[in-house]
């Protein structure tokens, strides 16, 4: 089972919960820290890491002395990643989004495959917790295809093993986030119940609604904002899985890098909760599938 | 110095020069020579999601200018107006086409060396 904790906006707890659930979880397990633009999951789950391995896309070289200035590729091209500037041909490796396909028009073999550094994928274990996590270069304008490389490496561990998959991942609704749920079996979504949290959680379920996948919601700091969200869910029919309080504790915990399952009895149920819940979910929707 | 493309938010002379280069809404083409002015459409630019500035770069070289005048310019655009030999006066916001045609020609818009965007 892959569960993907997301959400619309920014700084609702996806990687408290992320961090939570994976210590309470009771079987074979690997968290991945998708959020590659912002990775942090680390910073709670502590893992002995191994060395980095880049990840690359590809992107064309230019052999100037071959082009004939055809204009094959400028044309075949929709990212401008390559220019006919007058009569000089000029890449912008930047823009290209990989799809190779000036390489393939191109009859004098003037361009050739070079490569673009995405970003840094770290593989470790967190006591018995694989744990996964890819870093993305600095300047690099886009995520998902360095995610796809992130996803190809768990899915190369799970071939390997027979484990569950928590994936924390990148807030918003755009590529980023759609990449990182796309894969899951459950998508919990963790909001807070002010107006913004409220706002973007609608945005966030609006957009992974049309995916068919069971969703369910973490309520954090709740006893803040409005009761909005619980009548908007009680309406849609969306499962509160949890609600973590706000409490001062908490956030003590948080600023100090522990998981907050481990700093009282009453946290600890609240995500050995969740992670029960969770599996109904999947298996309530499975049960769906079969009869349908 | 022959023809020279400034940036402008609509069609004449009198009109404010448009601070973007790259999602400029147009361009006025002078003839120095001449004094004769053309407006380029630079609509389509502002619809892309990624490449205006190149784009934009493209359109003022087919049109022959040597020289551009805009507000800003960003690194990829600069990149690709250096590549065709074409000069830059940045800096250019809050005026019209007509007073930064002047300013050029009195010598008061110095040409970069580097993009200020």
């Amino acid at each position: 089972m892959i569960i993907t904790v997301a959400s619309g906006k920014g700084g609702t707890g996806k990687t408290t919960v992320t961090a939570s659930l994976a210590t309470v979880w009771d079987a074979p397990l690997q968290v991945v820290d998708l959020d590659v633009e912002e990775p942090n999951l680390h910073l709670f789950l502590w893992p002995e890491l191994g060395s980095p391995a880049k990840a690359w896309m590809e992107v064309p070289e230019l052999d100037a002395e071959k082009c004939t200035g055809c204009g094959n590729c400028v044309e075949l091209c929709q990212f401008k990643a390559i220019s006919m500037m007058l009569s000089t041909l000029t890449l912008y490796p930047d823009m290209c989004h990989g799809c190779g396909g000036c390489i393939a028009v191109c009859r004098e073999n003037a361009l050739q495959a070079g490569r673009r550094e995405l970003g840094e994928i770290r593989q470790g274990r967190a006591g018995k917790i694989d744990f996964l996590m890819g870093t993305l270069r600095i300047g690099e304008a886009m995520s998902p295809p360095f995610m796809e490389q992130v996803k190809k490496q768990m899915q190369q561990t799970l071939l390997e093993t027979n484990q569950d998959v928590i994936i924390d991942a990148p807030p918003g609704v755009s590529c980023p986030a759609i990449c990182s749920v796309i894969d899951s079996d459950v998508i919990v979504l963790v909001t807070d119940a002010t107006p913004f949290g409220f706002h973007d959680f609608k945005l966030a379920w609006e957009s992974f609604s049309p995916l068919g996948k069971p969703m369910g919601v973490v309520i954090n700091r709740a006893g803040l904002g409005t009761r909005d969200i619980y009548d908007f869910c009680k309406k849609k029919n969306i499962p509160i899985l949890a609600e973590i309080p706000f409490d001062r504790s908490i956030a003590e915990a948080y600023s100090r890098g522990r998981v907050i399952a481990g700093v009282s009895d009453e946290l600890g149920t609240v995500f050995v909760s969740l992670r029960e819940k969770i599996r109904d979910l999947a298996a309530d929707s499975g049960k769906e599938v079969s009869h349908a | 110095m022959k023809k020279i493309a400034v940036t402008s938010e609509d069609p004449t002379l009198d009109d404010q020069v448009d601070p973007r280069f790259g999602r400029a809404g147009g361009f006025l083409v002078m003839d120095l020579e001449t004094m004769e002015a053309r407006y380029i459409d630079n609509g389509a630019s502002q619809t892309m999601s990624q490449g205006a500035g190149i784009q934009t770069a493209e359109n003022v070289a087919k049109a022959g200018a040597e020289v551009v005048l805009s507000g800003y310019v960003g690194p990829k655009a600069f990149q690709a107006l250096a590549t065709a030999g074409i000069k830059v006066g940045q800096d250019c916001d809050n005026m019209t086409v007509r007073e930064a045609i002047e300013k050029f020609q009195k010598g008061e818009i110095p040409f970069a060396d580097k993009p200020n965007r």
